[in-house]
């Protein structure tokens, strides 16, 4: 993870643990929660990078069980957006198994 | 421009607009507009998306009690997708930049993301696609207003592109509008190809994916003789293909020349050439090209495409019509064959899980007294009219002929005590498509005055393959031995019981085969009439010595391939043209 202390950008690695990936629900969720946040939130897979609250465009994602992605967050609630982000996909794994 | 390999099912050559139909019949009206007009446009896509969330709020809020968890996800990812402001922009985009209209960014764009799920390497996540056209359907639906824009009502040519097509959609298909026909689905013998051929306008099934590379509006260029479909073809090929297809249509005119001459092989030994209908209209197209009769006419279209069941004058009327068209040349009215399909099975109190095998065809009419009786007498009035049979399909036994035999006979007992004439000699008839009714044909043969091989069904219950299904069509051959060693016992049984016998299965269209049907014995052939001319034209040009002597050589290869081979060379070399 990295912060950067001057523009407000918080950065981290989480890995999608579910079984049956970032699919349409599980997109949604992240969608719905990044969206409760001010900031700007990028979602990247190493290939591409997408809006977190583009519903469309994390579900062109489809991320499948065990790929890692890169969330990178901008503005004043950075921090607290990337971590909740982090906290929903890895621990709470969508409500899923 | 993408180009699409599938199986060609009907010939012909076809550039038009394409209209995507599907399972509800949602039509793109138009592609370009003014640049003045896009504004509008993209109010429209702004008032969509408004609406159809709209709709889905209300639907969960009068469903909330009643909707389990799963569907009210759905519905909640489905209503996310309409909120968010990326998606609407890219379709704004589009009509700002393209300058399309509404429904075809919409169409368009949500066809893109589609095809982006269905490709990734992961079933769950490849079956989202079916939620996106969901979604598409539902911005469609608000777009057009809740018109359902309807084959019947078209007034430009159009080339029709669906992953497949019912009998129910294709039964108002008019040839004037509907230039040619392309599916994602379907095999050689699937409804799609029956009704291309029946029509004679070009078709291609069994591409696969066509419906996701290709939106309402696109130009296509569909290639019955190749099997081939080129969406949004570049200049040069459009000018190609013009230039084919205007050869291709000499090449039909010059066999329209053959009409007037007698199907009479270079030895002078005589093949009736009979035509196969759905519709009365289409006896006229049997005369027009040359053909002696109708040798099979499918009557479950008259069941098809109507919310109720056909009474018995409207069964009396077509017949009427047929019979009149044909003037007292012969016409085998084959009873209702309906199964499997939407009809039948929604008559069930529960599905059936194998309806290929199940309650269908005859086994529903014995089962169904009423309705089939309905028939039958329509049948019986109608044969005072001309030289009418009736035929019964899918007899697979003695009994079930017997069966059908004495209904006939309850049925023409009940118009005689109503004193209305009908032909009390009027032949009957069976459709020898099952290996069982193949391998006791002898015995059957004693029971009926004709057979009719039904070979499209034939194959399939022998080589126990799916017609329709594009995994493993190849497997479907007419060449394979078991079924040419089935064909050859049900031939010969019939000449030893002195019956007539018929070919009416899509072999008999086929010019691979037509040597191979006159050396085995076969004098009477029926075939969708748009091929009559061409299967005429191979008659003519071979003698029955050379087929008996052809149909020798093939009885005693083993291999489908090898048969297959040697019989589309030895068909090439007597008409080089159709190839």
């Amino acid at each position: 993870m990295t912060a950067d202390p001057d523009g407000g950008i918080f950065e981290m690695e989480v890995e999608i643990k579910n079984s049956d990936g970032l699919h349409m629900r599980p997109a949604m969720q992240f969608v719905d929660m990044a969206s409760t946040f001010n900031c700007g939130i990028e979602v990247s897979n190493g290939q591409t990078c997408v809006d977190a609250k583009s519903i469309m465009q994390m579900s062109m994602l489809a991320a499948t069980r065990g790929t890692r992605l890169k969330i990178t967050a901008r503005g004043d609630d950075a921090e607290d957006a990337v971590r909740a982000l982090k906290e929903l996909v890895e621990d709470k794994m969508f409500d899923e198994t | 421009m993408e180009i699409k390999k599938g199986i060609a099912v009907s010939p012909g050559i076809a550039i038009a607009e394409a209209l995507i139909v599907d399972s509800e019949d949602y039509r793109i009206p138009q592609r370009s507009i003014q640049p003045s007009e896009r504004a509008d446009e993209i109010h429209r896509v702004r008032k969509a998306f408004r609406e159809a969330s709209g709709e889905l709020e209300h639907y969960d809020r009068l469903q909330r009690g009643i909707w389990g968890r799963k569907i009210r996800d759905i519905f909640a990812v489905h209503n996310r997708f309409l909120r968010d402001r990326s998606l609407r922009k890219q379709i704004t985009d589009m009509i700002r930049l393209d300058m399309v209209t509404a429904e075809y960014a919409v169409s368009a764009t949500f066809r893109k993301i589609a095809r982006h799920f269905s490709q990734i390497n992961d079933q769950y996540i490849s079956e989202r696609a079916a939620d996106i056209y969901d979604i598409e359907r539902r911005l469609l639906r608000r777009l057009l207003g809740g018109r359902k824009e309807n084959i019947e009502n078209l007034a430009r040519e159009v080339a029709i592109v669906a992953r497949e097509l019912s009998p129910t959609q294709t039964a108002g298909f008019n040839k004037r509008f509907i230039k040619g026909i392309a599916t994602d689905a379907g095999g050689r013998t699937s409804h799609t190809a029956i009704v291309a051929r029946s029509l004679g306008i070009p078709a291609v099934v069994a591409l696969e994916d066509l419906t996701e590379s290709i939106s309402g509006g696109d130009t296509v260029v569909i290639d019955g003789n190749r099997g081939i479909a080129i969406v949004n073809p570049d200049d040069e090929i459009i000018q190609q293909y013009e230039d084919y297809a205007r050869d291709f249509v000499q090449f039909e005119h010059s066999l329209d020349a053959i009409r007037q001459k007698p199907a009479v092989t270079r030895d002078d030994a005589k093949i009736t050439l009979l035509g196969n209908i759905e519709f009365p209209d289409e006896a006229e197209m049997v005369l027009e090209k040359g053909g002696d009769g109708i040798g099979l006419y499918r009557t479950e279209f008259l069941y098809l495409n109507r919310p109720d069941e056909p009474s018995e004058q409207d069964h009396y009327q077509a017949y009427a019509k047929t019979t009149s068209i044909l003037n007292q040349r012969p016409v085998i009215i084959r009873t209702v064959d309906l199964g499997a399909d939407k009809y039948t099975q929604s008559k069930r109190f529960a599905p059936e899980p194998n309806p290929f095998l199940g309650l269908r065809s005859i086994r529903f009419c014995l089962q169904n007294l009423t309705m089939f009786k309905r028939q039958l007498r329509a049948i019986l009035r109608a044969s005072v009219l001309g030289d009418v049979m009736v035929m019964f399909p899918l007899i697979t036994n003695m009994q079930e002929l017997k069966q059908a035999k004495m209904i006939l006979r309850d049925v023409m007992e009940d118009l005689d005590e109503e004193s209305i004439p009908y032909n009390k000699n009027i032949k009957v008839g069976i459709m020898v498509e099952t290996p069982s009714a193949a391998l006791t044909a002898y015995s059957l043969a004693r029971d009926v005055d004709f057979f009719s091989l039904g070979t499209n069904d034939l194959i399939q219950y022998t080589l126990a393959v799916d017609r329709g299904n594009e995994q493993v069509s190849t497997l479907y051959s007419a060449a394979d031995p078991a079924v040419l060693r089935l064909i050859r016992t049900v031939i010969q049984d019939a000449h030893k019981a002195q019956i007539d016998i018929s070919v009416c299965g899509e072999m008999a269209s086929e010019p691979e085969f037509i040597m191979l049907l006159l050396g085995m014995g076969i004098r009477t052939v029926s075939l969708t009439p748009p091929l009559i001319p061409e299967v005429k034209q191979i008659i003519r040009s071979v003698s029955i010595a050379d087929c008996n002597k052809l149909a020798r050589k093939v009885l005693t290869m083993n291999s489908e391939r090898q048969i297959s081979n040697y019989l589309r060379d030895c068909a090439i070399r007597v008409l080089p043209e159709a190839f």
